[in-house]
């Protein structure tokens, strides 16, 4: 029987009350008392030197309170970064100013030039264009390969556009060449991981607030993580003391990454509000989006595999370009290295692995994690050499990866790429999904499909992914310029109603009902009983937010160990009420009994005795019941699977359908299954969408040609089939203490390969052994002329 | 500026706005109805579907004084009398149909506009009349079901109301 | 959005009267326009909502003609059962244009008008070789169409009907695009006692065209086989990110064979 509270249950979601009613509050529903219209002037070339930058006709007309440019800035700090590669000869990667407003250069179109403040939104949009900016063009530089080059420099103090140059495992780099060279068989592929626009569905939004008479900063924001913009802004950008600088995200309308970094935008409303001594408005058309929001993926990727006559894989290289875009954000420079590198070994037991990440700078957006962040790039390349090398051998794909497979009996198992996988059984996803894909069935469906034109295939990919991000000792030394636990408070209140208080951040994944139902569980209490707080600096403690499929593995250890603790005092306080020696108390489903006997109290009495302190050990014991924790994990936890994708090509147009999609994940425990489905079906489009649809494509000019939903194929309703899920397959996380494993990226990250393997498998009798994402019916039908001629 | 006059969930309103006020912007700033959302600007995402006259339309593409006189139904009229979460509404919650819950407002206008025209849509029917609802948390999975759930519940009552 | 005025009127006079006013354009649907407004690309000094005329809506089905009223919206036509008995290929072409919402606004007048190379009401106007019917004159397809986003309207004049012959039989076959989901090709093929129309649309820099070779070919025999051989130039068609002038072109002859299919 499945339950019907508490961990494991489908709780239904208490924050979908709101939603369904219009009544949640999302940034842009907030106005603030006399607030000013905030828009910005964004260069609609992609490099240049500002030659002029006039702004005093603007400044006149009607509605306009300020505009301000670089200039006004100049006490302002630039965008950090919060992670520092370092590079294979060691020194530290290059970290140009990211200036609020540009300084002197403007280096990707969407780059904020100048900022207007006016009464109304329109008069603001009237007086950017009355702004008279002059753009000496400069060329602009966009193919990596070509950056590489520097004959165009996108900082001028950063030859050859190289931000850095990293290899891991350097020790290895020998090794692997002389076993590549000495190998029965290497497969070799290149290919592109497509550079991809995150869309959120709610656009970014910023409000900045200052109250002069308590000089207090309050920012409304789109963000996934408030403390550590709060922590960015305050102590790099504008110099505010965190007690001065209040930040608040409140419903979020997704983020899938883009809402981890600090922008430029939030920084000007914050200063601004305090500049003009009015509250700053600013919320992003969508057209804006494109031109600001962080971009994910963009790897252009050469990768070898080295199998013995035996077909055990022996070596795997690497080489990738991956673009930064034109500054470097928040975490960018952490994705193509840590968060791609160490997971090139995969689910296999490749014993010596070596990778080359050039990081460029162009002029484009910046580019940074989006839903999976180089543990899509790092699957992606695997998951399709693996299947290119079965392919050239005559070998069965799902033969080849399982003959390859880390046993089950050999975790924990020590990675050559530093991760070591805490626990795992890959072979059991990869039959579960086989089974529910019914693979036996597939000739019969092909033959089928032929009967009609069309080309049927079938597809898989096996997938790893850290997260729960993240061991904070551990990213130091990477180069984290921040720690990666999470904190919690849990405050019982004097009835026994129970406030969580969590660093975590809800902008879809419905922690306000998972958190409830782990907290009630351990409590013996009814969900209702447990309100989750998030989102404010000014009411949770500091914590890093959501992002890395880390907030149940990691905010919620945070609350688990709060709970624990207020478990352990009101154990103490019950022992002093009943007389009893506080070894001989015991807690289940809410009653706290002396062993042995029939003696009992319930828990709103313990509840109120630690408020109302008439009878207790005051002399050992505080009143109050109320505890924080900050927890940091020991590991990061590794989710795997195996996903199968069938499709259905059209040789006449090119055009790919998916007929069935198939996940079989092993996230280890489960707290809410329905939610845990709900967040693969996500990622499953996400991934899918990357695969058959969406790119983000700049033209040589550096403009991107995709640049609203005319153009960037968003994944809508009908591109897909209902999705076949399960989370049967369970080895719990031995780590973390409800042996959880992060849910949310992995649709994004097995998806895109299982899908790219299917349609190669559908053309193969054309002789097509490869397309590069996405797979648009033009590019297919242009794969199969080019196999035919 | 002009004035202009409709009825908003059942409420007589009027107010003034210019030639270029969308009616998003006006039920928005205008009536503080801020569940309808604005996620795009090239009438495609349809975060801000209502009703005019019964009809699905995208308010971010009609300007407030073409829909004078109108009757128009957003999602905060949705709701049944007693507050309770109406069928579709409620079979979105059962359903987990929603994830960070900003489409979903359109979604919902949407969807029930199309069960008023076809109380029994297929799975394809549900997914093509999608076309104008972008959702980029659920990947659509449990949209459709909760459609789907929705539509079998309304004919069930209507069954039984016969 | 740039400012404007807004003005609703209620009979075609006053409409003309409102369009003589400099920089003023007229609005029907707003589908496309509203969204092209709001990229600031465009500035009229007034629109003049159409939609307030009784007589450019409704639907007339007699005597081997469907008369559609310019402002009629796409879903009235789609949802018509009188144009479904008659000439099923024009509800099915209607159900297809954007999505729901889009249809309960956009009209037929206004995609006339705007003649987007991508539109799906230009292959049906120019492959029934319908007659477009002004405030002032009746046009005929074949000399209203000019190319991409041009037509033979003059300054101020106004679309108020559409009338198509009736077709023995026809077809709609779209190739969407898969962001916009406009036509990436989209072909319409029409098949009468006199001969066969095929009207192009989403292909070619020119906006929508008759492949007369096609025409001719059908003409002959109405089938697949007819096609067999045939193909448009390369040279000519749209190439952007979606697909090569190639594809397009190749596209033509598979969205002909299809429709032709379609047709029965």
């Amino acid at each position: 029987m499945p339950k019907d509270h508490g961990i494991g249950a489908s709780s239904k979601r208490r924050e979908d009350i709101r939603f369904l009613t219009g009544k949640g509050q999302y940034t842009d529903d907030i106005n603030r008392p006399g607030q000013l219209y905030c828009h910005f002037l964004r260069s609609d070339v992609a490099h240049g030197r500002i030659a002029k930058l006039d702004t005093a006709a603007a400044a006149a007309m009607p509605g306009v309170v300020a505009i301000h440019t670089a200039q006004d800035l100049a006490a302002v700090g630039g965008v950090p970064c919060g992670w520092q590669v370092t590079d294979k000869n060691g020194e530290a990667m290059k970290e140009p100013k990211h200036p609020i407003l540009a300084e002197g250069k403007v280096r990707h179109v969407g780059d904020p030039v100048a900022a207007i403040l006016a009464e109304s939104l329109e008069q603001a949009q009237d007086a950017a264009e009355a702004i008279e900016l002059e753009i000496e063009e400069l060329p602009a530089v966009v193919d990596m390969k070509a950056a590489l080059s520097g004959e165009s420099l996108v900082h001028d103090d950063v030859p050859g556009n190289l931000c850095f140059d990293w290899e891991f495992v350097q020790e290895n780099k020998d090794a692997v060449a002389e076993a590549i060279a000495g190998a029965a068989h290497v497969t070799r592929l290149e290919l592109v991981n497509n550079r991809l626009v995150a869309n959120p569905m709610e656009p970014r939004a910023a409000i900045g607030e200052y109250d002069a008479a308590r000089d207090e900063h309050t920012l409304w924001t789109t963000s996934q993580n408030p403390h550590v913009i709060r922590l960015l802004m305050g102590a790099f950008v504008l110099s505010i003391p965190e007690h001065k600088l209040r930040v608040v995200a409140p419903d979020v309308g997704g983020g899938f990454g883009s809402k981890i970094y600090h922008y430029a935008e939030e920084a000007y409303v914050t200063w601004a509000a305090k500049a003009v001594g009015r509250p700053v408005k600013w919320t992003a058309s969508r057209s804006e989006a494109f031109l600001s929001d962080a971009q994910g993926r963009d790897h252009v990727t050469t990768i070898e595999l080295a199998l013995d006559a035996e077909h055990n894989f022996v070596a795997l290289r690497c080489h990738t370009l991956a673009n930064m875009g034109a500054y470097l954000s928040t975490f960018a420079p952490c994705i193509p290295t840590w968060l791609h590198g160490t997971l090139l070994a995969g689910n296999y037991r490749t014993p010596l692995i070596f990778t080359n990440v050039q990081a460029i700078f162009t002029n484009t957006v910046p580019v940074d994690a989006y839903r999976g962040a180089g543990r899509p790039e790092a699957t992606f390349q695997l998951e399709r050499v693996i299947d290119k090398a079965a392919r050239e051998l005559g070998l069965d794909p799902a033969e080849l990866r399982r003959k390859n497979f880390i046993p089950p009996d050999a975790f924990p198992y020590q990675t050559p790429v530093a991760v070591q996988y805490d626990t795992g059984n890959y072979g059991a996803t990869l039959d579960k999904a086989l089974e529910m894909a019914d693979a036996a069935g597939f000739a019969a469906r092909k033959a089928e499909s032929a009967a009609r034109g069309k080309l049927r295939g079938f597809g898989l990919a096996s997938y790893i992914e850290a997260c729960g991000i993240a061991p904070s000792s551990l990213v130091g030394a990477l180069g984290a310029r921040a720690g990666l636990y999470e904190a919690a408070t849990v405050r019982v209140n004097p009835t026994g109603s129970i406030s969580v208080f969590t660093g975590s951040h809800s902008h879809g994944q419905g922690h306000e009902t998972t958190f409830a139902q782990v907290v009630a569980d351990m409590l013996g209490c009814d969900e209702g009983q447990v309100d989750i707080v998030h989102g404010d600096t000014n009411r949770v403690p500091f914590g890093m937010g959501t992002y890395g499929s880390r907030s149940l593995a990691v905010g919620g250890s945070a609350i688990v160990k709060s709970v624990e603790k207020i478990v352990a005092k009101a154990k103490k306080i019950a022992a002093h009420l009943l007389e009893a020696a506080e070894g001989d108390i015991q807690f289940a489903d809410g009653q706290f009994t002396v062993a042995g006997t029939d003696n009992a109290l319930g828990w709103g009495d313990v509840c109120l005795a630690a408020y109302v302190p008439h009878k207790y050990p005051i002399e050992e014991l505080e009143p109050g019941l109320e505890e924080t924790s900050f927890y940091d994990p020991a590991n990061f936890t590794y989710p795997a699977g195996a996903y199968v994708c069938e499709v259905e090509v059209d040789p006449e147009t090119g055009r790919v359908e998916v007929q069935n999609f198939v996940a079989a994940d092993d996230f280890g425990n489960v707290v809410n299954p329905m939610i845990v489905e709900g967040q693969v079906h996500g990622g499953l489009a996400q991934g899918l969408g990357q695969a058959l649809l969406e790119n983000a494509v700049y033209d040589a000019e550096g403009q991107l040609a995709s640049a609203s939903y005319m153009d960037y194929a968003m994944p809508r309703a009908a591109d897909f089939p209902s999705f076949a899920v399960d989370h049967s397959c369970v080895t719990p996380c031995t780590h973390n203490p409800l042996g959880v494993k992060g849910c949310g990226e992995a649709g994004a990250i097995g998806s895109p390969p299982a899908l790219v393997n299917a349609v190669i498998d559908a053309l193969s009798e054309h002789g097509v052994s490869h397309i590069d994402m996405p797979l648009t019916p033009t590019r297919v039908w242009e794969a199969i002329q080019a196999a035919k001629a | 500026m002009a004035q202009v006059s409709m009825t908003v969930n059942g409420k007589a309103v009027s107010g003034e706005v210019e030639g270029r006020t969308l009616l998003v912007e006006f039920l928005r700033t205008g009536l503080g109805l801020t569940g309808t959302h604005v996620g795009c600007d090239t009438s495609q995402c349809g975060a801000c579907v209502v009703h005019i006259d019964g009809e699905s339309v995208k308010a971010c593409t009609v300007f407030a004084a073409a829909a004078d006189g109108a009757e128009i139904t957003t999602i905060e009229g949705m709701a049944n009398a007693d507050g309770t979460l109406s069928v579709l509404q409620q079979a979105f919650q059962d359903h987990h149909g929603l994830q960070c819950g900003f489409c979903t407002p359109g979604m919902v206008m949407s969807a029930a506009d199309l069960l008023k025209t076809n109380p029994s849509p297929t799975e394809h029917e549900i997914r093509d009349w999608l076309e104008g609802n972008i959702c980029r948390c659920t990947g659509y999975h449990n949209i459709v079901k909760a459609i789907q759930a929705a539509a079998a519940t309304m004919s069930g009552q209507a069954q039984a109301a016969e | 959005m740039y400012a404007f005025d807004y003005l609703k009127p209620s009979t075609l006079d006053d409409a003309a009267a409102a369009l003589a006013r400099e920089d003023a354009q007229a609005i029907s649907g707003g589908q496309t326009l509203i969204p092209t407004l709001k990229a600031r690309l465009a500035q009229p000094s007034a629109l003049v909502d159409l939609t307030g005329i009784a007589e450019m809506r409704g639907i007339a089905v007699a005597d081997g003609t469907v008369t559609i009223g310019g402002a009629t919206c796409h879903a009235a036509v789609a949802g018509s059962a009188e144009i479904r008995a008659a000439f099923p290929a024009l509800c099915d072409l209607a159900g297809r244009i954007g999505d729901p919402q889009v249809r309960n606004r956009g009209t037929i007048g206004g995609s006339v008008a705007n003649n987007d190379p991508s539109a799906c009401y230009p292959a049906a106007v120019l492959g029934t070789g319908a007659t477009v019917v002004t405030n002032s004159r009746e046009i005929p397809a074949d000399e209203y169409f000019q190319g991409m986003f041009t037509t033979a309207l003059e300054e101020g004049e106004i679309v108020t009907a559409l009338r198509f012959p009736v077709p023995q039989k026809a077809a709609y076959a779209k190739f969407v695009q898969p962001a916009s989901r406009f036509a990436l090709t989209g072909v319409f093929v029409a098949k009468y006692s006199g001969g066969v129309r095929v009207a192009v649309t989403g292909a070619s820099e020119k906006g929508v065209f008759r492949w007369a070779e096609a025409e001719a070919a059908l003409s002959t025999e109405f089938s697949e086989g007819s096609l067999a051989g045939l193909s448009v130039p390369a040279d000519g068609m749209i190439g952007d990110i979606h697909g090569s002038p190639d594809y397009r072109a190749h596209l033509v002859g598979v969205m002909t064979r299809r429709a032709v299919a379609a047709a029965g």
